[in-house]
């Protein structure tokens, strides 16, 4: 490809877990029924998952990169009844316990936002000493804890704190709002920020740790998360992504949140892509933190089938984008597609311009694809709540839109979604599920030799804001290096 | 089925038929569309 200043590539990629089943009950959905009916929060407490349980669950080794997504399709479900042993670290990143995250949101917290009890702060410290991305310096700023009356008694006084739980409902702790009057500051929604931040902070620091970057040589940061930072007179203006460099020590950094609801990510690496492309920056890192909102978003349907309310985990991501190294995969910002104004809305439409005509714009057949990136949602945990397996539908489109053009025949459809298409096995992370759970396992398989190309196509739901009735939806492809 | 007249509640989903594609093709067909939306169910 010779259109471009300079070839950008993916130099790596890193996923982070939090195990959160205590903050299930302040997902949106939850806290919303239980402030209706509070007899719920022992219906959910029931249903929570220990630590071992979800870091066993086979979808969630599969966005950690410890088995492949296709491994999924030949185990049997329910895949929260296997029993296999929990694994913590997987080749992508870690799934760390909710009393170390717990510690975490302490450490990430600038404004003394969060409050834990003395005794559990000693609990969590010596369980964060020995974590490999974690500094003395960031044990430092765990403090001491404060006495356990004292959150009781802040908690009798005022209302502008929100009290922290772990899964067996012990409570340790608190955050409190930083404005008494500001609902763009209070304890909920700042608790939702600083979980984002936590959770992009471990994915960038885990990926420079690995990938063993120079913090300071990062130039740049996209953040690409959808949660809205900021006080009552500029609600979600940002800037994460600058918070996110600050405690990932890339001194030399700035940054900037590109929003576009799930399809935010993709925006990003294509905008990521693009300055290293025109050398305005060498390396530019593109950050997801988590969507606490969602933590439990569809327990309902979990407690009607009396199974484990899955949606109890928080994820992050860190995508480093640099100049060609010759061996990492390649992004092709020539076949960008886009999911224009004009397109409308039929899913024919969208996905004759995500997919079809980027492939025709390079000269390839649906088939030169290996593996289609779509909307990853683990179908065990959306079918329980009759929201149906969402990646399977995104596949059946693509798979129909190849026998359309007479590449394959209808009979062979159901190959295609096969080999072309994964089992889903992201959380339920809005923008995290989008499409770039697929990245890490892409990039082992196109610097293996065992891909050639992989397309990521993502869609962000726009009409949820109540500004347009529009969606959105945009992709990229990303391809072996010719010398790789 | 026929729609002229009639007034549709489009009621969409965006990994499926969404609602703006319900409501041009009720429209089309002579209908008067009450409510469009689209819902995402992830």
């Amino acid at each position: 490809m010779q259109l471009t200043l300079e070839q950008p590539v993916v130099r790596g990629v890193r996923f982070f877990l939090a195990h959160a089943p205590g903050l299930v009950r302040y997902g949106s959905k939850p806290s919303r029924d239980i402030a209706r009916d509070a007899t719920l929060v022992d219906a959910i407490q029931a249903h929570l998952r220990r630590y071992e349980a979800a870091a066993a669950y086979p979808p969630n080794q599969a966005f950690l990169g410890h088995i492949h997504p296709d491994t999924l399709a030949s185990l049997p479900q329910p895949w929260f009844e296997r029993t296999t042993q929990a694994i913590r670290w997987g080749a992508h990143g870690e799934i760390m316990p909710e009393e170390e995250f717990y510690g975490l949101l302490k450490i990430c917290d600038v404004f003394d936002l969060v409050r834990l009890e003395a005794s559990f702060v000693q609990q969590v410290r010596s369980a964060l000493e020995t974590h490999p991305v974690l500094t003395p310096h960031d044990l430092e700023r765990l403090g001491n804890g404060v006495p356990e009356g004292d959150i009781a008694a802040d908690l009798r006084r005022n209302s502008h704190l929100l009290p922290l739980y772990l899964r067996d409902g012990r409570r340790i702790g608190a955050i409190y709002a930083a404005h008494e009057e500001d609902t763009s500051l209070a304890a909920d929604v700042l608790l939702e920020n600083l979980t984002c931040k936590a959770t992009a902070v471990m994915a960038m620091r885990t990926l420079l740790m690995q990938e063993q970057v120079d913090p300071t040589a990062v130039e740049y940061l996209l953040n690409s998360g959808e949660e809205a930072v900021g006080d009552r007179y500029q609600r979600g203006g940002g800037n994460l992504a600058k918070a996110v460099a600050e405690m990932s020590q890339c001194q030399r950094a700035t940054g900037v949140d590109i929003k576009g609801f799930c399809c935010g990510p993709v925006h990003a690496l294509a905008i990521a892509g693009s300055l290293v492309s025109a050398r305005v920056f060498n390396q530019v890192a593109v950050l997801g933190g988590c969507s606490l909102a969602k933590l439990g978003m569809k327990y309902r349907g979990h407690l009607q089938h009396d199974q484990p309310i899955l949606e109890d985990v928080l994820a992050g991501v860190a995508i480093l984008i640099g100049s060609d190294d010759g061996r990492s995969p390649r992004l092709r910002l020539d076949a960008l597609g886009r999911h224009t104004v004009a397109a409308g809305s039929s899913q024919k439409a969208i996905f004759e311009h995500l997919v079809s005509q980027p492939l025709e714009r390079l000269g390839l057949r649906y088939a030169d694809i290996d593996k289609y990136a779509t909307e990853l949602h683990n179908p065990e945990v959306t079918a329980p709540a009759g929201s149906g397996n969402v990646p399977q539908l995104n596949y059946r489109v693509i798979a129909g839109l190849a026998a359309m053009h007479k590449e394959i025949t209808p009979a062979q459809v159901p190959d295609f979604v096969t080999k072309h298409g994964m089992p889903g096995y992201s959380p339920t992370q809005g923008h995290i599920a989008s499409a770039i759970p697929f990245l890490g396992h892409a990039v082992d398989g196109l610097r293996a030799g065992t891909l050639q190309r992989a397309m990521f196509l993502a869609k962000g739901s726009l009409f949820l804001g109540r500004m347009t009735q529009m969606a959105d939806g945009v992709s990229l492809i990303v391809e072996r290096n010719g010398e790789g | 089925m026929k729609l002229r007249g009639k007034k549709v509640l489009a009621l969409g989903e965006r990994d499926g038929v969404q609602g703006t594609a319900i409501a041009a093709c009720a429209t089309s067909a002579g209908a008067e569309i009450v409510l469009e939306v689209t819902h995402c169910f992830v």
